[in-house]
């Protein structure tokens, strides 16, 4: 069954996001019901929420030698904060989970087909 | 066109595309496969002639010639697959395709053209793709034909194709037709997409105008496909009614120097009989099911033109009317703008300058459509000073040099504007 990356967008850093307001509450509600309605319907293959873009670190390795630099790999103030794994027979039902995701994080989510599925 | 194999070729191509497309479960390969089997075709058919079913030859040629390229091709893992898929229906793939009595042979479902248009029109396709792809697929354009009718490096337009193609592919787009519940945006697309095919073909843009007309009248063919298949929905006898009406008025669009003739001064009597009496039975036929959409308006306000011997018979109060119901279903700043300039006919152009004033100017504020408008209203609103302005912003934002000379020739015709 081929698989799809749902991936959720952000226009800017979320680094001081606040958890404890009624904002951030509401769509953490939504998003766990979006998880278990995935679960339910056998759709799950994994998910994840991401600490903000500012925690990241990127690793070359380049003849041998490994290097690393603080900072995401792209500089763009957009970053991605989160993600999901699905299972799911076509597009269609992809971009029908996709647009249930948008919903409950109340903001873009992107979909891409993993390869070989 | 006198060559029966591109009769053949321009009615069935899409057809013949589209159940390959089914059977052998790749856009490649039945595209591929098609053109082998009208390279069959014209060698054998000015030899042997027309078989009774010319479709479903190059359809059943077609597919034998895709399994043998999969037995050839089966060292690929993938492809073995296909070929062993196929391997289970009811024939010898090895079969000498050139038998008339294969016709029955592949199962030609009507829904395969409306797959197809469904799956070119898919909403995860940028627009300009969703265009490239109907037109290549199911109107069987080559790559050099639609860059040529969209004025783009043809390099562009057949890397816009391969991207399109490969991500329906990558994504598991499904081919078939959408579930009821997602019917009404899905068809909305694809019928977007045939009336912005038909759109381009009308306006046109380039010289190459035998190539524009070429757009409409594929257009049209694709519109009736779609109420052929899909009777029952009244948005797409609307659109096909909208486009035979719009096409009725094609002989008197244009002077003999080519120059662009407006509605108002059209001479009525070289208007096509034959599209006005089908479009206004169409507006007929989609009305009564009283499930009014903006292509049914649309194509009910071209009615009313077409219902008037002279301009000035005009119904304007029942344009108006209509106007106020396509605002209604579907408020954007083009239809308020023709709102607008209906309104002005019916109130005069004070009243249609008013309207206009009330528009988001923003949206339109590259829309030369918008300027032509104002500089008439103001003409005749007797402000040709502002009318000249404006003329000279349509003039600018006009791409197309036959309406460029009909904007300078209106603004030439203005009354010299004070200083």
């Amino acid at each position: 069954m081929p698989q799809y990356v749902l991936s959720v967008w952000h226009d800017q850093p979320y680094d001081d996001l606040d958890f404890n307001s009624p904002e951030t509450q509401r769509m953490v509600a939504q998003v766990s019901d979006f998880n278990a309605s995935l679960e339910k319907a056998g759709v799950w293959v994994f998910g994840a929420g991401l600490r903000p873009a500012s925690t990241a670190t990127v690793v070359r390795a380049a003849g041998g030698n490994v290097s690393m630099i603080d900072g995401p790999y792209a500089e763009t103030k957009e970053q991605m904060g989160g993600f999901w794994v699905i299972e799911a027979p076509d597009l269609d039902a992809a971009l029908d989970w996709a647009g249930r995701a948008a919903a409950a994080c109340e903001g873009p989510i992107e979909v891409r087909p993993t390869e070989g599925a | 066109m006198t060559d029966p194999l591109a009769d053949v070729f321009r009615r069935e191509a899409g057809r013949c595309t589209a159940t390959l497309i089914r059977v052998l479960g790749d856009i490649d390969l039945a595209e591929d496969a098609v053109a082998e089997a009208f390279a069959i075709a014209a060698e054998q058919w000015p030899v042997k002639g027309l078989p009774p079913n010319p479709g479903g030859w190059i359809t059943t040629t077609a597919r034998n010639r895709a399994i043998d390229r999969l037995r050839r091709d089966s060292t690929r893992t993938d492809r073995h697959v296909a070929a062993h898929r196929l391997r289970g229906e009811d024939m010898d793939p090895d079969q000498n395709p050139e038998l008339d009595d294969l016709d029955g042979f592949v199962d030609v479902v009507p829904d395969d053209q409306l797959r197809l248009m469904f799956l070119c029109c898919h909403p995860a396709l940028a627009a300009d793709a969703q265009v490239a792809l109907t037109l290549r697929l199911l109107g069987g354009l080559d790559t050099p034909e639609i860059a040529r009718a969209f004025l783009i490096p043809e390099p562009t337009l057949a890397q816009r194709i391969v991207r399109a193609k490969r991500k329906l592919r990558d994504n598991h787009a499904p081919y078939r037709v959408p579930r009821a519940a997602e019917l009404p945006d899905r068809l909305h697309a694809v019928l977007t997409t045939v009336y912005l095919i038909y759109t381009e073909g009308h306006t046109a843009s380039s010289g190459d105008t035998l190539t524009r007309v070429d757009l409409s009248r594929e257009a049209i063919r694709l519109g009736r496909v779609l109420t052929e298949l899909m009777p029952d929905e009244p948005e797409a006898v609307g659109l096909l009614a909208l486009m035979v009406l719009t096409e009725a008025r094609r002989p008197a669009r244009t002077a003999i120097d080519g120059s662009m003739i407006r509605l108002a001064d059209q001479d009525r009597t070289l208007w096509d009989g034959a599209f006005i009496t089908e479009g206004h039975a169409l507006v007929r036929a989609c009305l009564r099911r009283n499930q009014p959409g903006p292509f049914q308006i649309q194509a009910a306000i071209a009615a009313v033109h077409a219902d008037a011997g002279t301009a000035n018979q005009t119904d304007w109060s029942q344009i108006v009317a209509l106007y106020d119901l396509l605002v209604a279903l579907n408020a954007n700043p083009v239809v308020a703008l023709n709102r607008a300039i209906a309104l002005a006919e019916l109130h005069g152009p004070a009243a249609g300058l008013e309207a206009l004033q009330s528009l988001d100017a923003g949206v339109l504020a590259d829309y030369q459509p918008y300027y032509a408008a104002r500089a008439d209203l103001l003409a005749r609103a007797g402000q040709p000073h502002e009318a000249a302005a404006a003329y000279d912003r349509a003039i600018h934002l006009s791409a197309n040099a036959t309406e460029r000379r009909f904007l300078e020739a209106r603004r030439a015709a203005l009354a010299a504007p004070q200083p």
